[in-house]
């Protein structure tokens, strides 16, 4: 009887510890990862299409929250498929020895009503980058909506190595932005 | 009668002769570029290229204007079939020099890439990006460029006999150094 009772004490000590985390879920068909650059002024817009998250978000408690992401590098759509094509290669994304690109959180922090600052470590091609990311959140009839956009310097990761380093044919900077459908977030 | 008239107005040549470097160097590096393997040198010559077809297609809605708006020199005697063939060479490359751009540009938006003209100025896409629409587009533009390839060949190849086996001077209406 004692034994039950500790172990109910237990149980809803972690429940209220770690509210949700184990439910929530990203709904990957009505979520989005994209990015563009531009290629001698012409914007060049790609996405991918796989990818999947781990994520532990309250935001009453932005400071314990946790969130991961990997990105299957593979596939990646870019317009035309000969694009498509040169961007597995290993000047580009390598993704015969670099399939994924990772994010792992190292801290979140609110900035404003449903206005939230991840600061975490990207990786992609076997090289990391910290980077912040402002993320918007907002929800409606169950689905948690994050949005956000944050700019990388792609020659940071090798990715347009040899011949493409050229920042004057394919610009420096990237802009990623992401719409994720997460499912059992802890209310705002 | 004086000489002038019989000649073109300088600023008509001066698109006249401007437009046909573009043109001629627009034309190699296109028949160059689309063999070349992706690469920077690749994607800078499509730039270049798209840019001097924009370039193309401005000047020549301006030679079109100059032209409607100027009288150009009457028509050396000549037999009439050789008049007719010149007058539809010259309005069939008038048609080509709006429709090789065109076509090259709806190319450009339906794959995709939209036309930054010298990378500062972007221009809209007057087709949807779909692929299978720009597969379509793509092999008209190599057919309209060729296409007028053999009409320039056929213009030059006029030109040429008109002024080494006619010797009537007709060159001259069109050259700057000319009388």
């Amino acid at each position: 009887m004692k034994t039950y009772l500790v172990v109910a004490a237990l149980a809803a000590m972690s429940a209220t510890a770690f509210p949700a985390c184990a439910q929530q879920k990203l709904v990957p068909a009505q979520s989005e990862i994209a990015f563009s650059s531009k290629q001698m002024g012409v914007p060049v817009d790609g996405k991918f299409k796989k990818f999947d998250a781990q994520v532990a978000f309250d935001p009453k408690k932005p400071e314990a929250s946790k969130i991961a992401f990997t990105i299957d590098l593979a596939s990646v759509s870019i317009g035309s498929s000969e694009t498509e094509a040169e961007v597995a290669k290993p000047d580009w994304f390598n993704t015969k020895s670099f399939p994924q690109a990772t994010f792992q959180s190292s801290g979140v922090k609110a900035t404003g009503p449903g206005k939230f600052e991840v600061a975490g470590t990207l990786a992609i091609k076997g090289a990391s980058q910290n980077v912040v990311v402002p993320v918007t959140v907002a929800q409606a009839g169950g689905t948690t909506t994050a949005t956000g956009a944050f700019g990388i310097k792609r020659l940071d990761f090798k990715i347009g190595d040899g011949d493409w380093k050229d920042t004057s044919m394919v610009a420096n900077e990237v802009q990623v932005k992401f719409k994720l459908n997460l499912t059992g977030v802890p209310a705002l | 009668m004086n000489t002038t008239a019989q000649r073109y107005s300088r600023f008509a040549m001066l698109l006249h002769w401007v437009l046909a470097l573009a043109i001629i160097g627009s034309f190699s590096m296109g028949v160059y570029m689309s063999d070349l393997p992706f690469s920077p040198q690749r994607l800078k010559l499509y730039n270049w290229h798209k840019w001097a077809g924009v370039t193309i297609l401005a000047l020549s809605a301006l030679r079109l204007l100059w032209r409607l708006t100027h009288k150009p020199p009457a028509d050396i005697p000549m037999p009439g079939w050789q008049r007719s063939a010149a007058h539809a060479t010259h309005m069939l490359l008038y048609v080509l020099f709006f429709a090789v751009p065109l076509v090259g540009w709806a190319y450009s938006s339906a794959a995709g890439f939209p036309i930054v003209w010298f990378g500062v100025l972007p221009l809209p896409s007057f087709v949807p990006a779909d692929k299978e629409l720009a597969e379509a587009i793509k092999p008209w533009h190599g057919y309209l460029a060729f296409a007028m390839a053999a009409l320039v060949l056929m213009h030059v190849a006029a030109a040429l006999k008109h002024q080494l086996i006619d010797r009537d001077g007709l060159l001259s209406r069109m050259w700057p150094t000319g009388r």
